[in-house]
């Protein structure tokens, strides 16, 4: 018996490499840490009744962000452990193996469980906040695409302490990631991890087109609507048509591996290509969901900080959709060197540079805006102002990989990565990063310390460019993606340790950052105005934090920038809007279904990687009954009477 | 579907959903059924025939459910739904005809 079960637990258990043991006691650890301290501090009611079955956006939110933080931390180790190895290859502090698996881990983490729910986090604070709504279109729906992303999240992260992690690159090309390339349990993790995660995106994606189209403040024009409201139904609508593409591709491959189907296999009449070609059919719009919405922050805080209008708004919002829509035309470029001929590849590189086109507008749009205005420099509008040369330069070198016949040399060198972590840290990381500091006194109701923010702040931005910029010389100098040692006569040494000397930055960076916030939380101080940075959208007119419902009453907009004109219209001493009498407020009530069905689905992706059938049956009967339940409960909603809003209302604004 | 409910009545003239159009919905569907499985069935005609027939069929299945399932015809301005499905079918026939493209010439280069 016994030694039955050490047989299961070894095979269960990643054993062998003295790092992963150390996350694993250490996981352990934590875990047994955080049960006590909630069992010991009698949080485990109000975990649950405050936090895990909310329907609250702005909790919900909240979560995102935590969430997308922590993988951000393991994301970011990932990536530190690579350039440790990449600045002293002989020592083999990871080998091979152990190398493909980090690589993959740390790509997939980083778009998908940490840029997509820093970015959903953000949407799901800011948009009803900004549109004047009281909560999202689908408040149900909106806790189940948390927990849903949630999750799949965690399928996909304890793969590496239980039963193996991914190793087939972040994109899983097959034939690597067929069963014949990757017999272990790591390419199951992934697909499963991912189809969760994904109908959780899916469904945020749908929610905040609805809500966006049918739920603004009364009179607020579509061409009214502040721009990172803009740029999330551009990111939105890709979602909704670009990811059915991914869910698709991924249960193909699935039943590759599951069924033993031959769309992909290299024998049986599969064609591994197929894979690349559907995959970025997906991956390609992928990349444009993660960075209009961080077009969309830079829009705001740019204009909030220039205390200016945004210039061009129309321009923008033309650039934002072509943008979306452009996506969907592209994605070849990924595969140049496939050999689909020069009529295909010409194609598609002169689609790839139309996209420069729009985003070369917001580039200027942005820089007219801070034309004579009048700057401040907090923490947000620095990371805006280093976003712009920043994504320049790594929108330059993307021209240069489109041209396809160029691209036959760039493809797959250091080249490419230097570029892509160039749009993506200097665009989407710096573009979330401005959005959380500009809307955390939104959030929480004070403020980050402004000088440890700006440590943090000069700390990425150095580190980044000596991480980043040697790359770019040494993928011209030949060296490849996703390979763990070099020989000594490469010359390619001392260009790596600058580059790791650059991660470790950043590293310190993201200390800075938790310092940051631990410190704020130290010394607490309320924000007592709702306005933070003097701001123009409707967010800043209610308290921070915005209480349960938003807004007492709905606001009447008249115009784009309401609330700045509202208070232009005050200084000028107009008479302000008559208000309209209270009235009770409609709510979603709170619900553990979104909680326990998504648990149930991991159950089930969990079974189905190890193939147990008793706990595919036990997950996907959960989820049925889950909505069986969900299809049968009508006490869904409640009423916010009247007298409590007035006595919320006093105790925020601090009136009575 | 679920937005049909909420509807009030007088806010547009002719709303989809009376007993006649879903009948009139449900034979036409039935029949676009049966044709493609009576000429499979009983080799009326040729491949390439059969093939179009069958495509034909099923696109006219499509347009059925779209018109007296769907309402699509029914929708309030701003039509909404009819664009998200034009931009579908754009992107749709992207990616057919797309992969085509490319996975075609993949073979005929390699």
């Amino acid at each position: 018996m016994l030694d039955k079960l050490k047989e299961f637990a070894s095979e269960f258990f990643v054993t062998g490499d003295p790092l992963i043991l150390g996350a694993q006691v250490s996981i352990g650890l934590s875990l047994v840490a955080i049960i006590f301290a909630l069992t010991f501090f009698k949080k485990w009611k109000w975990l649950w009744t405050e936090w895990l079955t909310s329907v609250d956006h702005k909790k919900i939110g909240i979560m995102y962000i935590i969430a997308s933080l922590l993988m951000l931390f393991r994301g970011g180790v990932d990536a530190l452990l690579m350039r440790m190895q990449l600045a002293a290859p002989q020592l083999e502090f990871l080998n091979a193996e152990h190398y493909n698996a980090i690589f993959t881990t740390h790509g997939v983490i980083m778009i998908l469980f940490m840029a997509m729910p820093l970015m959903f986090g953000l949407f799901n604070i800011v948009v009803p906040l900004q549109i004047g709504a009281r909560d999202v279109a689908f408040p149900f729906l909106n806790s189940l695409s948390f927990w849903m992303f949630f999750f799949g999240a965690m399928l996909f992260n304890v793969s590496f302490i239980i039963g193996g992690s991914p190793d087939a690159g972040w994109l899983a090309y097959p034939p690597l990631s067929e069963l014949s390339g990757s017999p272990g349990l790591g390419q199951d993790f992934y697909i499963w991890g991912i189809q969760i995660s994904g109908i959780g995106s899916l469904a945020t994606g749908i929610n905040f087109i609805v809500t966006i189209l049918k739920m603004r403040a009364p009179g607020m024009k579509l061409m009214q609507m502040p721009m990172f409201i803009w740029s999330v139904l551009s990111s939105c609508i890709t979602i909704i048509f670009a990811f059915p593409i991914l869910t698709v591709t991924l249960f193909l491959l699935f039943l590759d591996r599951y069924l033993g189907a031959h769309f992909f296999t290299l024998d049986g009449g599969g064609n591994p290509m197929m894979y690349i070609n559907l995959i970025w059919m997906w991956g390609h719009p992928e990349v444009y969901i993660v960075i209009l919405p961080a077009f969309g922050i830079f829009s705001e805080v740019v204009s909030t900080f220039s205390k200016k209008k945004l210039f061009g708004y129309k321009s923008m919002v033309f650039a934002l959709m072509s943008i979306s829509f452009f996506s969907f035309f592209t994605w070849a470029h990924h595969f140049f060197t496939m050999g689909s001929g020069a009529d295909v590849n010409a194609f598609f590189a002169i689609t790839t540079m139309l996209i420069a086109i729009p985003t070369g507008v917001k580039v200027f749009n942005w820089l007219f805006t801070m034309y004579r205005g009048r700057i401040t420099f907090s923490t947000p509008m620095m990371w805006a102002v280093a976003f712009i040369p920043c994504f320049v330069v790594g929108g330059m070198t993307g021209v240069m990989l489109s041209v396809a016949p160029a691209d036959f040399q760039f493809h797959n060198s250091y080249f490419l990565i230097a570029h892509f972590h160039q749009v993506l840290i200097g665009g989407v990381v710096f573009g979330y990063f401005a959005g959380l500091y500009y809307w955390w006194p939104k959030m929480f109701g004070f403020r980050l310390h402004e000088g440890l923010g700006k440590w943090a702040f000069w700390f990425w931005n150095i580190g980044f460019y000596v991480c980043f910029m040697p790359q770019y010389a040494l993928g011209l100098d030949g060296m490849t993606r996703r390979v763990n040692t070099y020989d000594f006569d490469m010359g390619w040494q001392p260009l790596n340790v600058i580059s790791t000397v650059g991660a470790f930055l950043m590293g310190l960076a993201f200390i800075f950052q938790v310092w940051q916030i631990a410190h704020s939380i130290k010394f607490y101080k309320k924000e007592k105005d709702g306005d933070a940075w003097d701001g123009r959208t409707l967010e800043w007119s209610i308290p921070s934090p915005a209480p349960l419902y938003n807004f007492a009453r709905l606001p009447q907009v008249r115009s784009q920038d309401d609330w700045w004109e509202e208070k232009q219209r005050k200084a000028k001493g107009e008479p302000a809007k008559p208000l309209a009498p209270l009235e009770p407020i409609h709510m979603p009530k709170n619900s553990g279904i979104p909680f326990i069905m998504s648990a149930c689905w991991f159950t089930a992706g969990f079974g189905f990687v190890w193939d147990w059938k008793w706990m595919i049956v036990l997950g996907l009967g959960g989820v049925v009954v889950c909505m069986l339940a969900r299809s049968f409960s009508y006490d869904t909603d409640y009423y916010i009477p009247v007298d409590e809003i007035e006595r919320t209302e006093a105790a925020l604004r601090g009136t009575k | 579907m679920d937005k049909h409910n909420i509807h009030a009545p007088e806010s547009h003239g002719s709303h989809g959903g009376s007993m006649k159009s879903y009948v009139i919905g449900f034979l036409f569907s039935i029949i676009l059924t049966i044709i493609p499985l009576v000429v499979v069935m009983n080799d009326m005609l040729n491949k390439t025939a059969t093939t179009v027939l069958i495509l034909l069929m099923a696109v006219l299945q499509f347009l059925v459910q779209l018109i007296f399932f769907m309402h699509i015809r029914d929708e309030e301005k701003p039509r909404f739904n009819l664009m998200a499905l034009i931009f579908g079918l754009v992107i749709l026939l992207t990616i057919v005809a797309g992969s085509i493209w490319i996975m075609t010439y993949n073979t005929v280069a390699s």
